[in-house]
């Protein structure tokens, strides 16, 4: 199908994109890499009447080097994300999770800004960047101000944008050195996560320093495993400490029942694939 | 909006709505009816084109966002009567049967290959998990993107 008609600009400067999405209020919306805006806009689930395209801003794209963490801009893609060095380095988390995402045509236009502003429960850039404590810098009419993950995601594709604000970069302080796994349960290739763990470990002589462990699909929002986290800290990095951490998975989770599983099922999910992941994990590390 | 495209090779300049979709410029304004749509929901890769070098789903792309940019499309791949070698490959191989899923199986291969030239079964299966076959069960396919290695000089 074709979408509704609508008006486009391509701004080159933040501050002209966040001008043109206010000026066209509730019917304006952002488009980057179109990968999740597109197909919603084909089958005419919204018709905005105003498309502000981001693609321009070039100030927005790439990973860089910033000390203690790196800062990706928003419009960096999931392929640039698969590729870059300094992610693979000090971040493996999100570029393991990043080559789960949809297919490789769709990897090279999505964008990192893009999954986590649409904020798809099943989406698989949301958990890791909670797990990595992830700070989300947005810029609108108010001016610049940097979010956790943990508030960014509020409900169902909800997140703490403003009307006309953009996210412009994700901060990710580095874990180098630190293991990482993303373990996805889907039932066929191309396809969303039915749940999915990311689980990032620092062994230090055979003893899980610290830990970061977040669920996918557990709940409107991604959720933090703090039970498993607080379990598998200071313990040997052995089988059964895993294992009896992972039982505490499905604390706090509000996981859904749909046509893919109920929740019963999802519950049992997050325990299993937490302890594949964190096992996982122990052995990269 | 006026947009200039170079699509195989061509330059074109258009006046389009920006609600145009990329392939549906490709198709219906460019005659360029090699690039197929097969969904509404950008699942099928049927539609895959060469955008700047990498491939991308057509359908999900709009057609002022190619603006100032390259386009090549399978009916650019042939070098006169010559076919491009994994062209040749899918024709030896029976990679198709319908021929729907053709024109972007072969795109995406080509992507494929630029980025692993030697692609193992498992890489070549990942590698056009964007694109879907309802009648070939991928087999031929999967035979053919690995022949089509070997004649772009990969080596396994
Ligand atoms: C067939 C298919 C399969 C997929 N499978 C998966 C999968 O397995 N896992 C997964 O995680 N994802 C999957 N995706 C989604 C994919 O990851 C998208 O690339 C991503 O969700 C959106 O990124 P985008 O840049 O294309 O955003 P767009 O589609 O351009 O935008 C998405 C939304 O975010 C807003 N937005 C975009 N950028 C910004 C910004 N910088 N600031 C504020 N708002 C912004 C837009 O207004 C829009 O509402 C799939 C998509 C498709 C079509
Ligand atoms: S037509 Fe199906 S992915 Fe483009
Ligand atoms: S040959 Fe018919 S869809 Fe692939």
């Amino acid at each position: 199908m074709i979408p509704a008609a609508f008006d486009y600009t391509a701004p080159s400067t933040v501050d002209e994109a966040v001008r043109a999405l206010v000026a066209g209020g509730e019917d304006a919306k952002a488009i980057a890499g179109g990968q999740s805006l597109l197909p919603v806009l084909r089958l005419r689930l919204a018709a905005p009447t105003l498309v502000v395209d981001l693609s321009r801003l070039t100030e927005l794209a790439g990973v860089h080097d910033d000390g203690d963490s790196l800062l990706i801009g928003a419009l960096t893609t999931h392929h640039e994300v698969q590729r870059d060095p300094h992610v693979r380095e000090h971040a493996a988390l999100l570029r393991l999770a990043t080559d789960t995402v949809a297919d490789p045509q769709i990897r090279h236009r999505g964008t990192l800004g893009g999954a986590l502003a649409h904020a798809d429960p099943a989406g698989d850039l949301l958990a890791p960047v909670l797990a990595l404590d992830a700070v989300l810098r947005c810029t609108g009419p108010a001016g610049t101000r940097e979010v956790p993950a943990a508030e960014f995601f509020t409900d169902y594709f909800t997140t703490a944008l403003e009307p006309g604000e953009l996210l412009t970069h994700v901060r990710v302080p580095k874990l180098t050195g630190w293991g990482a796994r993303y373990e996805k349960f889907s039932r066929v290739a191309q396809a969303w996560s039915i749940v999915a763990v990311a689980a990032a470990v620092k062994v230090v002589d055979g003893v899980v320093e610290q830990a970061r462990v977040a669920l996918t699909n557990m709940g409107p929002t991604p959720v933090r495993a703090r039970g498993v986290e607080e379990a598998l800290t200071g313990e040997p990095a052995t089988a059964e400490a895993i294992r009896a951490a992972a039982a505490r998975a499905a604390e706090g989770t509000d996981p859904v029942t749909d046509g893919n599983a109920d929740a019963e099922y999802r519950t049992h999910l997050a325990r299993v694939l937490t302890e594949r992941a964190v096992t996982a994990a122990v052995s990269d590390a | 909006m006026r947009i200039t495209v170079t699509v195989d090779g061509v330059n074109y300049s258009d006046e389009v709505e920006p609600r145009t979709l990329l392939v549906h410029h490709l198709r219906d304004r460019l005659g360029k009816t090699g690039t197929v749509v097969g969904c509404d929901t950008s699942n099928c890769g049927a539609c895959t084109v060469h955008l700047d070098g990498r491939s991308v789903k057509s359908c999900s792309v709009l057609a002022v966002q190619a603006d100032g940019r390259a386009v090549t499309t399978v009916e650019g791949l042939a070098d006169g009567g010559e076919l491009h070698p994994v062209q040749q490959a899918f024709h030896e191989n029976h990679a198709l049967q319908c021929g729907f899923c053709t024109p972007g199986m072969i795109m995406q291969a080509i992507d494929l290959l630029a980025e692993d030239p030697d692609p193992d079964e498992d890489a070549v299966r990942h590698g056009l998990e964007g694109n879907l076959c309802r009648c070939t069960g991928y087999q031929n396919i999967v035979h053919a993107v690995r022949d089509a290695a070997r004649r772009l000089g990969g080596t396994r």
